[in-house]
């Protein structure tokens, strides 16, 4: 199996560290053992790399150093967006909470969670198109106590589908309401230009690992002046808003993958988008019975999620990586549940469709050939399993 | 069969068996390609499951095929197994029968929907951990025998394959020993060389089964205990808490010991009586398999086997049809089975079988 020339598209499970970055943490590992809080030089230098770190995550999204703490990823950053804002010290009772039912798990399940322990919770439908309504979210903030002050949360770029939501209407019509605003940016950071003060929101989740950090290693950004509970309880770091010593190689990583601001967005989206639409006309046009999920919503450039009629996902998905091409059914937090995909049901597609979907995610380091052989590849495979005429499991 | 190079699908259910075949597959140089079958949810709960397909075995494949260097994938067949097994299990316990969901496992999923999809994959064969064999002879017609391992032979749950399943299976373990297949998992240092084996039905916690039949299929099915005149003799909660030949959990006391006989669900009726009444001369079976692709042309001497545990007896075979045979056995057997299998061998080869009516 080592011998097959292997191909990457599934950026939004993780992407691969750059050259750059894996010798940044590496050097890191090797010259800065200190712990950041300590007084002496070690610490000093550690803690010049956390600095560091904080500076570029903060330019990188619009927003201002101290309002930055490092988390060990988007599940954490956004467990702590919405249970340390539920759990603010605050006069009068618990603030309901509006979610999307096409959020992320660490969103989804964090909400059920403070659902189940008493926080009025709502989970906003979406369209057909993957696409959140403005007019359903103000809706729903009409419907809950204004008091104490609500809390939206909408991703800004669907991990599934790559649909991007209409996140600074929603959050304009939210401040009026006098609700604050959360998004989870996990696939847009890195991919799309995001920049907290023209999205208008309060709080905002990003993941090191998705352009090109290493993996455990995130942040949330939050507004000043915004209370939040700390959901890690110990030392003072992060402000006092996550305990725990900072993880200096990996942050050293994410500065340079900041920096870097993956490899110029500017270049590189009408790169990636002009492949991804060559990668779906090629797939549409050679495999019969084939839809893109998604497609009526702006999307990210480098998402594009199929479905295949009469054929399982997991089945192509196999299928591929017996050909040396990696891509996904979804999520990559729920491949092995036997759950279908929430987001695709949450957009009312048929059981089938669902069933049928493939998710193909590219990078950086995706090239025009490797688009190529994945638009050779997929026909023949789908014909051969289609062949098979094989029940559905 | 066994090509020089190809690629082939191995059924891993992180047991040794499986990991050994696996294993002997990479060593004769063929593509392999690891699946292990996720066919119920046995994370709901903190229920104990058999020693099968449960989370800790998902992972112990996992970890064989890393060792093996070969790929390994999850398939989800969980809801063609609620439909081709367990709904067919907890029917027919509800209908007073002893099923074997196991054979319905190896012929409608592992050699059907699982070989469906190793072809989709460009996959040759499906390969298992089963103790049995298969030969293909001049004229090109597929043979099944038992396993070498007399002790762990298991061509009776394999009866219903066809031609066509046998073609594209292999039992790479099946011409070994127990012993030799824990000494090569040992020589090889896998993990799972000392895994005990499987005892219980995998879908089934405890050896619960009359739970799993309450659970798919509530309702009220108590009834009466009786004898063979018909006298009420106790209570029951159920025909499908019995099957034939059972002596625990009658809750009745009689001089001497009293064994299931007959279940007659329709009327709720479990019929106990002395050992010597469970021993019947004849049988007939429905749902034959033929492994040749069609009966023998007429009667034939053979030894019949009724129960994964039992001694194949001497009999006559006499064919009905297509579909059915009847039995008639040299000596009397105890506890035919409705709902087991009859399975026709002469010597170690398997010649048919059916569902004993």
């Amino acid at each position: 199996m080592g011998s097959i020339v292997r191909i990457y598209l599934d950026y939004n499970a993780t992407a691969p560290v750059s050259a750059e970055v894996a010798d940044a943490v590496s050097a890191a590992l090797k010259d800065c053992p200190g712990n950041a809080s300590s007084i002496h030089a070690f610490g000093q230098r550690a803690k010049a790399v956390v600095d560091d770190a904080r500076s570029a995550v903060a330019r990188l999204i619009g927003a201002e150093p101290s309002e930055i703490v490092f988390t060990s990823g988007g599940t954490e950053a956004d467990n702590l967006a919405l249970r340390g804002f539920a759990e603010a010290p605050r006069d009068g009772g618990k603030p309901a909470l509006i979610v999307t039912a096409i959020e992320h798990e660490a969103v989804l399940n964090a909400a059920r969670l403070l659902g189940r322990l008493g926080w009025p919770v709502t989970i906003l439908p979406v369209s057909a198109e993957g696409a959140v309504s403005v007019d359903a979210v103000a809706a729903a903030i009409d419907r809950v106590p204004s008091r104490p002050a609500p809390l939206v949360s909408v991703m800004l770029a669907n991990n599934e589908v790559g649909t991007l939501q209409p996140l600074a209407e929603i959050a304009a019509l939210a401040r009026e309401r006098g609700a604050a605003v959360h998004t989870d940016a996990v696939q847009a950071v890195g991919r799309v230009p995001v920049d907290v003060g023209s999205l208008g929101v309060d709080m905002l989740t990003l993941a090191g690992h998705k352009f090109g950090a290493p993996k455990g290693v995130g942040a949330l950004w939050v507004r000043r002046g915004l209370p939040l509970q700390a959901q890690s309880i110990g030392g003072k770091q992060e402000r006092g808003r996550r305990a725990g010593t900072e993880n200096t190689p990996a942050l050293e990583g994410l500065r340079v993958a900041a920096e870097r601001g993956w490899r110029g967005l500017q270049a590189e989206m009408p790169r990636q988008a002009a492949l991804r639409d060559r990668l779906e006309r090629g797939i549409l046009e050679r495999v019969a019975g084939t839809v893109v999920n998604g497609a009526g919503a702006p999307r990210v450039p480098n998402t594009t999620n199929i479905s295949f009629e009469g054929v399982e996902g997991e089945s192509i998905v196999i299928g591929l990586d017996l050909e040396g091409i990696a891509v996904s059914t979804g999520s990559a937090c729920s491949s092995g549940t036997l759950e279908p995909s929430h987001v695709l049901k949450a957009m009312g597609l048929s059981p089938a469709r669902v069933e049928g979907a493939v998710r193909f995610s590219l990078g950086p380091e995706t090239t025009d050939a490797e688009i190529d052989r994945v638009i050779d590849v997929v026909p023949v495979l789908v014909a051969r399993l289609r062949a098979r005429g094989r029940s559905r499991g | 069969m066994a090509d020089a190079r190809m690629r082939v699908v191995v059924a891993m259910s992180g047991g040794v068996d499986s990991s050994v075949a696996a294993a002997l597959l990479v060593e004769a140089g063929h593509d392999v390609v690891g699946v292990s079958m996720q066919l119920y949810d046995a994370s709901a709960g903190d229920q104990k499951f058999g020693t099968c397909c449960t989370i800790d075995d998902l992972h112990d494949a996992r970890r064989v095929a890393h060792g093996l260097g070969i790929p390994h994938y999850v398939v989800n067949l969980e809801r063609r197994f609620q439909d081709v097994v367990v709904s067919n299990f907890v029917r027919e316990y509800a209908s007073g029968r002893t099923p074997i969901p196991c054979a319905h496992c190896n012929s409608e999923l592992k050699f059907s929907t699982l070989v469906e999809q190793a072809l989709g994959f460009a996959a040759a064969c499906v390969a298992t951990g089963h103790y049995a064999r298969v030969t293909r002879d001049a004229a090109g017609l597929y043979h099944l025998w038992r396993g070498a391992d007399d002790r762990k032979d298991q061509a009776y749950f394999l009866f219903a394959l066809t031609q066509a399943q046998l073609a594209r299976a292999l039992f790479p373990v099946g011409a070994l020993s127990k012993d030799e297949v824990r000494r090569l998992a040992l020589e090889r240092g896998m993990r799972v060389a000392e895994k005990p084996d499987s005892q219980e039905i995998c879908f089934v916690p405890d050896g619960e089964y009359a739970a799993v039949v309450d659970r798919h299929l509530p309702g009220d099915r108590c009834g009466l205990v009786v004898d063979a005149q018909g006298r009420v003799l106790g209570r029951h909660d159920g025909v499908h808490h019995f099957t034939v030949g059972q002596r625990k959990g009658l809750r009745i006391s009689a001089p001497e010991p009293l064994y299931v006989v007959r279940l007659d669900a329709d009327r709720r009726l479990v019929q106990v009586g002395p050992k010597a009444a469970l021993e019947r001369r004849t049988l007939t079976a429905a749902g034959m398999n033929w492994v040749a692709g069609a009966p023998p042309a007429g009667d034939i001497c053979a030894q019949v086997q009724i129960r994964s545990r039992h001694a194949a007896a001497e009999a006559r075979v006499t064919p009905v049809g297509a579909d059915r045979m009847a039995v008639e056995f040299d000596a009397p057997q105890s506890a035919v089975t409705p709902g087991q299998a009859a399975v026709v061998f002469q010597g170690d080869e398997l010649l048919g079988g059916g569902w004993i009516d």
